[in-house]
């Protein structure tokens, strides 16, 4: 099967000799939901840049279904809808003109593109504010519209990058259903974002790179998999002084209502629930202490790939 | 990308350029039509009358030709050169070098809405000056290219600009340094015919002289350089500002990193 997005020995160095990838080589397939993490300079929005004919790269090649960027640009273009981290939309242009001279400019001829654009902006809550200057909507609807604007012409891959920064939860949640529906009709889906929480949700495959280079490359459920030790916090119902001792578990008292405890992966939790009912403490409720993948994600970036703690 | 796609993109860009214009026409359209009428008032009615005839025509009637001209250059530079540059700025340029147009289109799309506002412009201020003359057309097609033409050199030359501009300082310092004092000097209050054979050579090196020269003509049938001339280094200033700024489009100068 041709994969959707292939990359091969992907390079850029800067003007001045900065590296911003040092031959990143990765494949997404066909309808994968697809997480691209890293931090903060890592090179993903350089990467993006690439893929997405922004930056000029300095070697290596990219190929989306099969079309090379070097050879076959035009048809690798119309096959890439993108959401940018930044907004870069004129800001005094109408909402529903954003979206459809984007249409336009993939060949869509007006009247169509104003369907497109009705129906986008109606799925992305966003008709009702169709002839305001783009510069009057919020943060969360300008995010909408760019993923509005980003599907107008249909495309097979869409790459958002952090689509979700500064967007509050529930607009958040909304995006991410959206984006499951759009995925589960069959678009391939790249993601950036800093919310490691978004990425184990949405997807089924991840790359992680760090400095150029990619430290990490495999399905989600196989990262988590790698994890050792789990922390959660306990809220319990009467006050303690001490934290209670268990065989094999590590139990520390934060608060005196508040317990954190570290199990292994392999351990079931009655271990833990049978051990303090046995000692009458009462447990109000539980949760983890870090989203599992962050916990991952920080090893990995901290230790130049190698997971510490894990199995 | 297919042809009709590619003329569907066009006209996007096109429409978007000129609606771009049309919205804010306070700025853009109303400032230069004021300008030149102030300049028919104190040039052609006020001083005017006691310079004379020029080339054996009313000074009034010299100078609206010229006025016309310089309308429509500056206004099709200021369009393309600050549409372009905004959208750099606000980095929605970036809808257009993602999407499969190729750049001899966006090219073409900035070249129509910079040569949209210009026309827009010269029809008005034209309108303004039948205020004060009676519309003169020795050749009507002289006339009509030579102004099309101008407003496209002036589109392209406003384009590399604004592909060079790294802040809003930039895209004035061009029109206010280069182009002003060449379009004054290009001929428009005065026949070149008037000056010293120094000046008289020296302003020969001005492109602008040539084209007001050859847009006099088609209104009042006389022109300071063969109109043979005139269209050879208009549509030679053409060609070579069309490659440079397809050049500077694909290699992605000031757009891509």
């Amino acid at each position: 099967m041709t994969p959707a997005l292939s990359i091969r020995d992907l390079r850029k160095t800067y003007k001045g000799g900065f590296e911003a990838l040092k031959g990143v080589s990765f494949d997404v397939m066909p309808g994968d939901f697809f997480a691209l993490l890293g931090p903060n300079g890592a090179g993903k929005t350089t990467l993006i840049g690439i893929i997405s004919s922004l930056v000029n790269r300095s070697g290596g090649s990219v190929s989306v279904f099969g079309h090379d960027l070097a050879t076959d640009l035009s048809a690798a273009k119309a096959c890439i809808g993108l959401v940018p981290q930044e907004f870069n939309f004129n800001m005094f242009e109408p909402v529903v003109e954003v979206v459809a001279n984007q249409a336009g400019y993939y060949g869509i001829p007006r009247h169509e593109a104003l369907l497109r654009a009705e129906q986008y902006l109606r799925q992305l809550d966003l008709w009702g504010k169709r002839s305001l200057m783009s510069r009057n909507l919020s943060g969360g609807m300008k995010r909408r519209l760019m993923i509005a604007r980003a599907l107008v012409h249909r495309p097979r891959l869409l790459i958002l990058d952090e689509p979700t920064a500064g967007v509050d939860i529930e607009i958040r949640r909304s995006m991410w259903e959206f984006l499951t529906g759009i995925n589960r009709a069959g678009t391939t889906i790249i993601l950036t974002t800093h919310y490691l929480e978004e990425a184990e949700r949405l997807c089924r495959n991840i790359a992680i790179i760090d400095r150029g280079e990619l430290i990490e490359n495999t399905s989600t459920k196989q990262l988590l998999n790698t994890l050792h030790m789990e922390t959660f916090v306990l809220d319990i119902e009467a006050p303690l002084e001490q934290p209670p001792a268990l065989p094999d578990l590590q139990i520390r008292l934060v608060d005196s209502t508040t317990l954190e405890a570290e199990i292994c992966r392999n351990d079931s939790l009655n271990t833990l629930f049978s051990g303090l009912s046995a000692q009458g403490i009462r447990v109000l409720s539980m949760r983890n202490k870090t989203n599992r993948l962050e916990e991952l994600f920080m090893n990995l970036v901290e230790n130049d790939g190698k997971v510490q703690g894990a199995a | 990308m297919k042809t009709r796609a590619k003329m569907i993109a066009l006209q996007a860009i096109a429409l978007k350029e000129t609606r771009r214009f049309l919205r804010i026409w306070v700025q853009t359209v109303l400032p230069p039509v004021i300008t030149t009428a102030l300049y028919f008032i104190i040039f052609g009615n006020l001083i005017g009358p006691r310079i004379g005839t020029m080339e054996g025509f009313d000074y009034m009637e010299f100078i609206i030709p010229g006025l016309i001209m310089m309308s429509v250059i500056t206004n099709s530079y200021a369009n393309v050169v600050s549409s372009f540059y905004g959208s750099k700025f606000q980095r929605h340029i970036e809808e257009m070098l993602i999407s499969p147009i190729p750049n001899y289109i966006i090219l073409l799309g900035f070249i129509t809405g910079g040569v949209a506002r210009g026309l827009t412009v010269g029809i008005a201020v034209t309108a303004v000056s039948l205020l004060f003359n009676p519309l003169n057309i020795h050749s009507l097609p002289v006339m009509l290219s030579m102004i099309v033409l101008t407003a496209i050199l002036f589109s392209l030359a406003g384009l590399i600009n604004g592909v060079f501009a790294n802040s809003f300082d930039d895209i004035s310092i061009i029109p206010t340094f280069v182009l002003t004092p060449l379009t004054y000097l290009g001929g428009i209050f005065y026949s070149i015919s008037l000056l010293p054979d120094f000046w008289h050579s020296v302003s020969l090196v001005n492109p602008i002289l040539y084209m007001v020269n050859a847009f006099r003509y088609g209104f009042l049938g006389i022109t300071d350089i063969s109109l043979g001339t005139s269209y050879a280094i208009s549509i030679g200033f053409i060609v070579a500002l069309y490659l440079f700024s397809l050049y500077l489009l694909r290699t992605g100068k000031g757009i891509r990193t």
